[in-house]
């Protein structure tokens, strides 16, 4: 049994859109057949009486008149759908205080435009396209993704680096910019550290360790795991290591990575030796041979780095630099180093340990047979010469006892125009020569005047092995060599590393290690973060969490995934 | 190599800096250019009587009655079938129509007059909601409001139109997107303000009072009276930006009821189409989405140029049609603004702190973003002398936009 009930309201206006919504309401509850809600308009009800939807209430109503007529399955059905009229006519979907999620980056940064970072956590295959528009749009990238090939990570950061841009990344895990951490990042206290990482887990172990030792840093930089491989040359270490190098707040630099390519790792430490301030050094499989070169500490772990770099920052070491070398004594075309030995083992340490700081050392007796010095009566190149091996001993004294061949190379040596230093050891004790000093001396003194004559600087190091006891006299021997115009010390170590830094020293004379590219703006990581996320929605709640002002963006793959259709693009994109 | 940005940035600036003025009105033969005895206008890209869809088949039928070319609709339909008439895309002649968009040569059209440009377009009178031709209906009564118009409010709008001067359509819209409408399918403040500005003028021009309130009822209670003025005000914007070399700009947006077509304007004068999409919309009372043909009408112009369903932010009342909250409205024209190149200089939105309309659809960003067109549209029954069955929003179909992609990377070597 069909009935057919009507309301009429006089003098209420609703917009005719929203009368239809609430006519295709009413027709969807339970029991109703058809619904109609219009204004009581001549034509309107003419509509009605056309689909059989006809009351006397609804004949009579005026044009003013709003007219809601249900035809329901009985008169409960009618009536209770009537009932909700009023409630229907109220209800709100959802609130307004939604947050628009834009579809873009560049939308993003219209609505966040202090945003200097961009985080991409997208698929593998899309991420590059992400980070290349993030680098467009003049942002730093914190690259996430994983599954990004090795070309596109060369291209992404070369790109970054003529920008001044830092991609941090692909498969970087954790950064952390101005005390908000970027990723899995860990709550550390800002502090005078900054730290770059291409290891994860590495930056949140060496950055939660500062923190336990009470100290904190400026920022730790990730460049993912590749950075410092062959192929991608430590692109982004370098540009994190040159952001410290100027950053004022930065006391101290930390490197920390996985196992690096030794070939990239070598030119890294060269360009931290240029710092100016103390840089800890931590490569995962790099042997460590000293402690501490120049503005270098060398840490055996990741945890000695930690605290290595909290004591110099809580005490500033004064830190030696090239300048009281006084390089530009030496003529050019001088770099070679020469050693002069009576000592076997003196001669064996030295070669060690100048393999520090130049590439070859040839030695007439060497650590590898490869390094074997063709003819031990002529020097080349960098070269040890031990004078108490038996080619220079038949039918003749040690050199510990006789002086004379050892003088006489010396002078060969330091007419040798391409030669910058000479070492001697100079071994005191019973058995040894009554008074070395006494005839090398005044050997040395003359070396050093002829150079000087021919336009160069001799540099002549000795090392003095005895004690204040031996007959000879410890300090008239230094004095006396000291006199001549040599640096000496009675450490072995301490007089080659000396000779080392001259030797590396001029060989990086010529060739500037510097950034090339545009230095990253100080300022994009000084100032608050903040931040568009690109993926993972949780990164954005973290840095919302973190007090980041985050923009999240509602991503798609470029054309929806149609690869042709993104390749044209891209390709419009290049050529803009 | 083309240079997309600046091709994209001119044509931006031909669309904004566009003035158009309702001038005065004339008949379609006399003034519609390429205009001639047998041609009959429609909406949208060309079609076939074969493939075209039941509303524009109505309305064509309708046309002959009208024209007195046929007595009956049996009659009119044997002649448009028979290859007599030319079927013309309103488009090619400078025209625009709303839903069938039919146009006859002996129907009054608005001149709409760019200043800026000296570009002229056309567009038929607006007879109101309802059984209409324009929706497909071809009754007695609807040939009888027809030839009223044609015989008293034409003449009458006409005289006024010409007695004022000209109506600037820009600077009424800039008004009504702050009262409300968003320009396409709310026009209650731009119809209310076009007939105040004319309602002087027609009280002076009349034959006699009973005309003067006659015209001026019409036009005011008639909350789509503007519609028309509207449409081809917007298309002498977009015209003013056609056939720029390297621009990804869409110049037109048209549907006939069976294609849903764009052209765009680095690309000349080719259509790209796809299957007309069916509107997600609210049904008048008796009629669902079965009896809803697919979506019609050249009045998308109104979103190519900037407004309509791009500047929904500043007409949340519409939003109901899609059972939707303002914020709805606000973002759907927050997603417009990531697939167009402009902000309009002068339609803004309060809302959105007076920011500009989203202006000059890009094709790169709607391929880009997956985000197609939004458009507020009126919904036809799909068959022949029904009329409107309700409205609501339809999204453009992705293959126009992915085909003119692929000919633009063609014609420019991307």
């Amino acid at each position: 049994m069909t009935v057919i009930q009507t309301q009429i309201r006089s003098g209420v206006y609703y917009d005719s859109a929203k009368l239809m919504q609430l006519q295709r309401q009413l027709s969807d509850l339970p029991g109703i057949q058809d619904a109609g809600v219009v204004m009581g308009t001549e034509s309107n009800k003419e509509l009605l009486s056309h689909i059989g939807l006809v009351s006397p209430e609804m004949q009579s109503a005026k044009p003013d008149d709003l007219v809601i007529i249900v035809k329901a399955d009985d008169e409960k059905a009618a009536e209770t759908a009537l009932s909700r009229v009023d409630e229907l006519l109220a209800a709100r979907k959802s609130t307004l205080d939604q947050e628009y999620l834009p579809h873009s980056i560049e939308a993003a940064a219209q609505m966040l435009p202090g945003a200097s970072w961009v985080l991409v956590s997208v698929a593998g295959r899309y991420a590059a396209g992400v980070a290349r528009d993030a680098l467009r749009l003049g942002k730093h990238v914190f690259l996430f993704s994983d599954n990004v090939s090795v070309e596109d990570e060369i291209d992404l950061k070369q790109k970054a680096r003529e920008l001044g841009l830092l991609v941090m990344g692909p498969d970087c895990g954790t950064a952390m910019i101005g005390g908000a951490g970027l990723g899995f990042a860990n709550k550390i206290r800002r502090g005078p550290i900054g730290v770059v990482a291409a290891a994860g887990t590495g930056l949140q172990q060496v950055t939660s360790r500062i923190h336990q030792l009470g100290s904190g840093i400026t920022h730790g930089i990730g460049t993912g795991g590749r950075d410092l491989s062959e192929k991608v040359g430590a692109i982004t270490f370098l540009m994190g290591l040159d952001v410290f190098v100027r950053d004022p707040d930065t006391k101290v630099i930390v490197l920390v990575s996985k196992p690096p390519a030794p070939k990239v790792a070598e030119e890294v430490i060269k360009v931290a030796r240029k710092a100016g301030k103390p840089v800890v050094i931590s490569f995962v499989g790099r042997a460590v041979t000293t402690r501490q070169d120049g503005n270098l500490y060398f840490a055996t772990g990741m945890d000695d780095a930690a605290s290595l770099a909290v004591e110099l920052a809580n005490h500033p070491p004064k830190l030696e630099t090239d300048n009281e070398l006084n390089l530009n004594r030496f003529a050019a075309g001088q770099k070679f180093f020469r050693g002069l030995f009576s000592g076997g083992t003196l001669a064996y340490e030295a070669q060690h340990i100048l393999a520090d700081y130049v590439p070859k050392v040839w030695a007439n007796a060497p650590i590898n047979k490869e390094n074997k010095l063709p003819n031990s009566m002529v020097s080349q190149e960098h070269c040890i010469v031990d004078l108490g091996e038996d080619e220079f001993t038949v039918g003749r004294l040690h050199p510990m006892m006789d002086n004379e061949l050892r003088i006489r190379r010396l002078m060969e040596e330091a007419n040798d125009p391409t030669v910058a230093v000479i070492m001697l050891d100079v071994v005191i004790g019973y058995g040894s020569h009554p008074d070395p000093a006494s005839e090398l001396a005044p050997a040395i003194a003359e070396a050093i005047a002829n150079a000087r004559k021919a336009g160069r600087h001799l540099e002549v190091v000795c090392v003095v092995t005895g004690t204040d006891e031996d007959p000879q006299n410890f300090d008239s021997q230094i004095r006396q060599l000291k006199q001549a115009g040599a640096f000496v010390d009675a450490s072995n170590e301490v007089v080659v590393r000396r000779a080392g830094r001259i030797l590396r020293a001029l060989a990086e004379s010529g060739s500037e290690t510097g950034i090339t590219g545009t230095p990253v703006n100080l300022d994009t990581l000084k100032k608050p973060l903040e931040a568009i996320n690109v993926g993972l929605e949780s990164f954005a709640e973290n840095l919302k969490a973190q007090g980041v002002p985050t923009v999240h963006v509602d991503w798609k793959p470029v054309a929806g995934g149609n690869e042709k259709l993104a390749s044209i693009l891209e390709r419009m994109k290049k050529q803009s | 190599m083309v240079d997309i940005e600046k091709a994209n940035q001119y044509v931006c600036e031909q669309f904004m800096e566009a003035r158009p003025v309702v001038v005065s009105m004339g008949k379609a033969i006399e003034v519609v250019p390429g205009m001639h005895e047998n041609m009959l206008l429609h909406a949208g890209p060309p079609v076939t009587w074969e493939r075209m869809a039941g509303p524009m088949r109505g309305a064509m039928i309708g046309a002959l009655l009208f024209e007195r070319k046929a007595k009956t609709p049996e009659e009119a339909e044997a002649m448009l079938k028979s290859g007599k008439f030319e079927f013309a895309p309103c488009h090619d002649h400078m025209c625009t129509g709303p839903m069938a968009g039919v146009i006859s040569p002996s129907m009054l059209c608005y001149i709409v007059e760019n200043k800026t440009h000296n570009i002229k377009c056309y567009s038929n009178l607006n007879e109101g909601r309802g059984k209409v031709l324009r929706m497909g209906a071809y009754s007695q009564d609807v040939l009888d409001k027809l030839y009223w118009m044609e015989s008293v409010l034409g003449p009458t709008v006409k005289a006024a139109l010409e007695a004022s001067g000209g109506i600037d359509i820009r600077a009424i819209l800039s008004k009504a997107l702050h009262m409300g409408d968003d320009g396409h399918n709310r026009l209650d403040a731009a119809s209310i303000l076009y007939t105040t500005q004319l309602a002087p003028y027609i009280a002076k021009v009349a034959k006699d009072t009973q005309t003067a309130f006659d015209v001026i009822k019409f036009l005011g209670e008639n909350a789509l009276s503007i519609l028309n003025p509207v449409m081809a005000a917007c298309k002498t914007m977009t015209a003013a930006g056609e056939n720029v070399e390297g621009s990804t700009i869409v110049t037109i947006m048209a549907r006939n009821g069976t294609d849903f077509g764009i052209r765009v304007s680095g690309l000349g004068d080719r259509w790209f189409t796809a299957p007309a999409p069916h509107v997600k919309a609210l049904y008048f009372p008796g009629f669902t989405e079965k009896d809803a043909n697919p979506d019609i009408g050249d009045s998308t112009i109104t979103e190519t140029a900037g407004i309509g369903g791009f500047a929904m932010a500043t007409a949340p009342a519409i939003v109901t049609f899609i059972s939707g909250t303002p914020q709805d409205a606000i973002k759907t024209t927050l997603d417009m603004y990531e697939i167009t190149y402009a902000e309009h200089k002068y339609f803004t939105i309060p809302f959105l702190d007076f920011r500009g309309t989203p202006t000059g659809i890009d094709i790169r960003k709607v391929i880009e973003k997956q985000l197609p067109p939004r458009v507020n549209t009126g919904v036809a029954h799909k068959d022949p002398g029904v009329g409107q069955v309700g409205a609501g929003v339809v999204s453009a179909p992705m293959k126009v936009f992915e085909d003119a992609l692929v000919a633009f990377a063609e014609k420019y070597g991307f």
